[in-house]
């Protein structure tokens, strides 16, 4: 339960990223800001002060203020509001997990229901696709994907995504871990199929299509929404990685794993910038975790999943 | 055992030819960008542009196409990049390898003594304060970003603490065990820890469950009858049976690390591994480069996998039929 309410509030303050930089903190997020300034203590200060230790060379952003309409978590190094780039890169994180998640227990559940029911051909087929995912080492496949497709964009026939869209990672998370599901839910429904109730529903003549939605569908509906949860905590660790390296996101969005990477060279000076937005991914993944956690030990006792990360 | 071995390692080519067709079709074959335009880099000149072509055989049928990418890649070894010109990109990732490997196994090692020790002691104080722990250090280990937890691990061994009680620790890179051994193992402590911090929680908690399921099966009741200690009947019996499932999932995690998860551990310790040679490569679009890291990044994990297979065969005889 308090998982669940976790989540609500990380969601909810991230939609409200908008709000925020607009009526609160008066910033915006995404345009550089080199020469801004900020008003604090009475005081107008430049957000990007000239550097005093060592050879005083170069600028470092304004630090941590606390004060929460005013550059709560400082500047990064383009003079741009830390807090509220955390707040939208949010929003772009948890879009990008949930959405994608979405689309791979959707891609799963049709395979793993198909191969599992039907057998013979179509079987083998889904099988040895899912078997070649499987044994493609996951960052890999997600960076060769990435790299071709994120800076070019895509285009075939009708179907047109443009370079830098949020789509791209979207679809390349969701189709890298379809395995991952779509295998546990084969064998599954392969145990559903010689269960009595099953052979009964094929003796009193029902569709495939029937059977499928009425009797198949349901009994591993629980399993789907075991599923869920881990999927979209796996799905935002793996597009922070991938935006952490540059290949997830692209600017000018902006993700938890490009804030992270925005504050690699501030590590030390800064280091909040690289610090916040790691918290909110562990906060949020780790609340989907015990989440899921939950939904297994709720619905589905004997279900398992694992994976590496 | 024998015929077992063989049927792995055929399958393990097939998965391996698979994939390199899959690289193939992800780099050649995606509609969008001239591939040409893509490996040469971004701002390629026309003489470089025709070079790729001919090097690639980008105008003649796509099976060539493939047969001469791997001709490039494993018969000639001679692929090279046109952002650094000049520069072989076989041998490059041959020298970056060892680098990966000392650090996953490094690793392995500490996190399979302390993952082992973890779930040993967690089922045996089942229930008590421990346990609950490990659950949540199992949780915390797939909640945490792998590369987040090294730059924790820098900033509190590199930032204040450096002058006083860190001093010893070296600020990233890397020192080849045979250059100095001491030094070598120095500055792949923190590296390893950070990566074994990840697994160990999660070996823990999965021994945890699989050792108390064994703790309800026939065979620990018959041991408990013939007047076993309850410590015995843990250690060798119930831990030798739950070990398999450690093994198995070893395996992935062994070869995953070495494909790619431990590419972000090492970025962020400045190791020049295999996945510093990737993150480079991504920052300047290097596509020989990346080619090279993936396809010889997916032999490793293949590889790994079918080592870790045939060693489950040998510690599980059944699995040897299926």
């Amino acid at each position: 339960m308090g998982a669940l309410l976790v989540l609500i509030f990380v969601a909810l303050i991230c939609l409200c990223a908008p709000l925020y930089a607009s009526d609160w903190a008066h910033v915006n997020a995404f345009s550089s800001n080199i020469n801004g300034r900020f008003f604090i203590d009475g005081h107008w200060r430049s957000l990007l002060q000239a550097n005093t230790q060592g050879l005083g060379l170069g600028v470092s952003p304004v630090g941590p203020t606390w004060h929460l309409n005013n550059y709560f978590l400082g500047a990064d190094s383009q003079g741009r509001d830390v807090f509220a780039r955390l707040l939208y890169g949010g929003r772009d994180s948890l879009l990008i997990g949930t959405a994608s998640a979405l689309i791979c227990v959707l891609l799963a559940t049709i395979s793993g229901l198909a191969a599992g029911y039907f057998g013979g051909v179509i079987d083998w087929i889904v099988s040895r696709l899912l078997d070649i995912t499987w044994a493609f080492p996951v960052y890999l496949l997600a960076i060769s994907l990435s790299v071709i497709l994120v800076t070019s964009g895509f285009s075939v026939g009708p179907v047109h995504i443009q370079a830098g869209s949020l789509l791209l990672p979207i679809i390349i998370i969701a189709l890298i871990y379809v395995p991952y599901v779509a295998r546990p839910l084969r064998g599954i429904v392969m145990t559903l199929k010689e269960r009595e109730f099953i052979q009964a529903a094929i003796g009193s003549g029902a569709s495939d299509w029937r059977i499928l939605r009425k009797e198949i569908l349901p009994n591993v509906a629980p399993s789907i929404i075991v599923f869920f949860p881990l999927m979209v905590a796996f799905n935002m660790l793996t597009e922070s990685a991938l935006s952490f390296l540059g290949v997830g996101v692209q600017p000018p969005n902006a993700s938890w794993g490009t804030i992270i990477n925005d504050g690699l060279n501030l590590l030390y000076s800064r280091p909040w910038v690289a610090m916040a937005p790691g918290l909110m991914i562990v906060i949020t993944a780790g609340a989907l975790n015990l989440l899921g956690d939950g939904f297994r030990d709720a619905f589905d006792p004997k279900a398992k999943l694992r994976g590496s990360i | 055992m024998f015929s077992f071995t063989l049927r792995r390692a055929l399958s393990a080519l097939l998965v391996l030819f698979a994939i390199s067709i899959a690289v193939f079709l992800i780099f050649f074959a995606t509609p969008g960008v001239d591939p040409a335009a893509r490996i040469a880099g971004r701002s390629a000149s026309p003489a470089t542009l025709a070079h790729v072509r001919a090097a690639f055989g980008l105008n003649r049928p796509i099976f060539i196409r493939y047969l001469l990418m791997m001709d490039h890649l494993f018969i000639k070894r001679d692929l090279t990049s046109y952002v650094n010109v000049g520069l072989k990109v076989v041998p490059q990732v041959l020298k970056a390898a060892p680098i990966t490997l000392a650090l996953v196994s490094g690793a392995a090692v500490i996190w399979l003594t302390v993952g082992i020790f973890g779930g040993i002691v967690a089922a045996a104080n089942r229930g008590k304060f421990i346990d609950p722990l490990v659950m949540f250090i199992g949780i915390a280990a797939v909640s945490v970003p792998a590369y987040w937890l090294g730059e924790v691990v820098n900033l509190i061994t590199q930032s204040r603490l450096h002058s006083s009680v860190f001093s010893w620790v070296p600020s990233g890179g890397y020192v080849s065990l045979t250059q100095n051994p001491f030094e070598w193992a120095l500055h792949l402590l923190f590296p390893w820890l950070t990566l074994a911090a990840l697994y160990a929680g999660i070996y823990a908690r999965v021994l945890r469950a699989e050792l108390v399921n064994a703790m309800n099966e026939d065979y620990v009741r018959t041991a408990r009858a013939k007047g076993l200690s309850e410590r015995r009947i843990l250690i060798r019996h119930a831990l030798r049976c739950s070990l398999i499932s450690i093994v198995s999932l070893f395996g992935l995690d062994f070869g995953a690390l070495i494909g790619g998860a431990a590419l972000l551990t090492e970025v962020v310790f400045g190791l020049p591994g295999v996945g510093m040679l990737t993150y480079t490569a991504l920052q300047n679009l290097d596509l020989p480069v990346i080619m090279a890291c993936v396809l010889y990044g997916s032999f490793f994990v293949v590889l790994a996998n079918a080592v870790v297979d045939v060693l489950y065969a040998f510690l599980d005889p059944r699995v040897r039929v299926a």
